[in-house]
């Protein structure tokens, strides 16, 4: 019974600080926006805009509700809701931080230890062009449709190549369980080191699959209006737009899972501190990562021009996947010499 | 509490099956397909197979339907453009369903089910068995099967070549 209420609670928690973290994004990305183009950004809503997102999601919230005559209704409303829900699916496996131990009890702070952690993560994301397709179809609008086909093309593409760099990960791990990627990088064993190509991979594909600059292509403005959710207004849009940031902060989070050693810490084993302590410190530290790899993700954004959709298509296929293969095929070779 | 898992996955799995069949629209068919791969995956987990339910959700409904998904959505078929059905149409379709039916009733009845089924080890559906059993007794077929892929793969890039260009060179 304790067991099941701490889970409730912890995934309650996760749900809360998921849903902050990206609300807060948004605020950040657009005064990290004004700070490169030389401007202030929002600072109108409270203390240096803090209350802007609040502002933002109560606009959403009471716009007027719009949806096409043509539409198909139930697909329409699916559409967005699924989005949300992959995004939210991917957050169950991310070990947070090592475990609590309040009387004696151990309190993990990871919702689900599966022992295909990673393959999971991997299925849930291939699930999220279902929400992108099905409400850009859904919406009977042309410009949402060629957005939506353009999000499932990419993400087809991108998939294969962020599989095989996956692949190589697993292959120097031995494990495809979150915890013992995680704790196979405790000191400086980080596997950036040892897997340079197959991260940088990973990036490009996780930058491709949450739809974020220089592959926002399924929402280019030029040329698709708003891409999928063209139709969409109110909250519906709210959840695409809210989705994105979401993603963003899962794909940082599992990017410092698999590749930046996680909640570890070079030098946490010398501070001396006890189990509790040290798991805090643990899981800011890996909230500092994640903030970092938000960061980057904006950086790229207000730094690096769109790319052509046959370029995109070229980067994927003639260019990742290639990389991606050589790379399996070299750490195969290595781990092979090295035995 | 594993069966009550296991009898809301099954019904949930047997309702889509038989939404896929019967309902109009085919992309409500399509993602009533989606919900009864998931239902199935589910099962794979009762039985202790993460690894398959984890590669089953990647490849057929990670895969396989988004690519039935996309040309669906491009040929936009409607209910009005269905190919009418004749009579004999109908006729064959019935007599063929029935003799299905009691080839399955044969089966079933066939079956001893006193022993219960087998399984020659609970953890046979971890990644690490699976690999084992599948690099070392069943080498041979999984690299054949491969190769297989391989040739699919080829020949579907041969058929998407523009026919112009091949016959330049």
């Amino acid at each position: 019974m304790l067991y099941i209420i701490y889970k409730l609670v912890l995934i309650t928690i996760i749900l809360l600080v998921s849903l902050g973290i990206a609300m807060y994004a948004t605020l950040l990305e657009r005064k990290f926006a004004g700070f490169l183009q030389d401007r202030f950004g929002p600072d109108r809503a409270g203390k240096w805009g803090l209350l802007q997102p609040v502002a933002d999601g109560v606009k959403l919230f009471f716009k007027e509700e719009y949806m096409p005559n043509t539409a198909d209704k139930f697909l329409y409303i699916l559409g967005p809701s699924l989005t949300m829900l992959v995004a939210l699916l991917t957050s169950a496996v991310i070990p947070w931080g090592p475990s609590i131990f309040i009387a004696g009890t151990e309190f993990s702070l990871q919702v689900a230890d599966l022992n295909v952690g990673i393959l999971y993560v991997f299925a849930i994301m291939s699930m999220g062009v279902y929400g992108i397709m099905i409400g850009g179809w859904a919406s009977n609008n042309k410009y949402s449709l060629m957005g939506a086909v353009r999000a499932s093309s990419q993400m087809i593409s991108y998939e294969l190549a962020m599989g095989l760099s996956i692949a190589s990960l697993i292959m120097v791990m031995g494990s495809v369980r979150l915890n013992d990627i995680v704790d196979a990088q405790q000191g400086w064993n980080w596997n950036v080191i040892y897997q340079p190509v197959g991260f940088l991979i990973f990036f490009i594909c996780a930058l491709a699959e949450t739809n974020r600059h220089p592959f926002d292509l399924p929402e280019c403005e030029t040329e698709l209006i708003g891409g999928y959710h063209t139709e969409y207004s109110s909250m519906k849009l709210g959840f695409y737009l809210f989705s994105e940031y979401i993603n963003m902060f899962v794909s940082s989070a599992i990017i410092s899972t698999l590749y930046f050693g996680g909640y570890h810490f070079p030098f946490i084993d010398k501070l001396g501190l006890s189990p509790n302590v040290a798991a805090i410190v643990g899981l800011m530290i890996f909230f500092a990562k994640i903030i970092g790899f938000i960061m980057l993700f904006m950086w790229i954004r207000w730094t690096l021009p769109r790319f052509r959709y046959d370029q995109l298509m070229r980067l994927g296929w003639k260019i990742l996947l290639p990389l991606a293969l050589l790379n399996l095929a070299i750490t195969g070779i290595v781990i092979l010499a090295t035995q | 509490m594993e069966k009550i898992i296991f009898y809301s996955l099954s019904t949930l799995a047997v309702f889509s099956a038989l939404m896929v069949v019967l309902s109009k629209k085919p992309i409500h068919s399509l993602l009533y397909l989606l919900l009864c791969f998931f239902t199935i995956a589910g099962h794979y987990v009762l039985l202790n197979a993460q690894f398959l339910a984890v590669v089953h959700i990647i490849v057929y409904a990670g895969a396989i339907m988004v690519l039935f998904l996309f040309s669906l959505m491009l040929l936009n078929l409607n209910i009005k453009e269905e190919l009418q059905k004749t009579v004999w149409m109908r006729i064959i379709a019935v007599i063929s369903g029935g003799l299905l039916l009691v080839a399955l009733v044969g089966v079933l009845k066939g079956l001893d089910t006193s022993a219960g089924p087998m399984l020659a080890s609970t953890q046979i559906g971890l990644m690490k068995n699976i690999g084992n059993v599948l690099f070392n007794e069943y080498m041979l077929p999984f690299e054949v099967a491969s190769i297989l892929f391989l040739t699919a793969m080829v020949g579907a890039v041969m058929l998407g070549k523009d026919e112009e260009k091949v016959v330049k060179k």
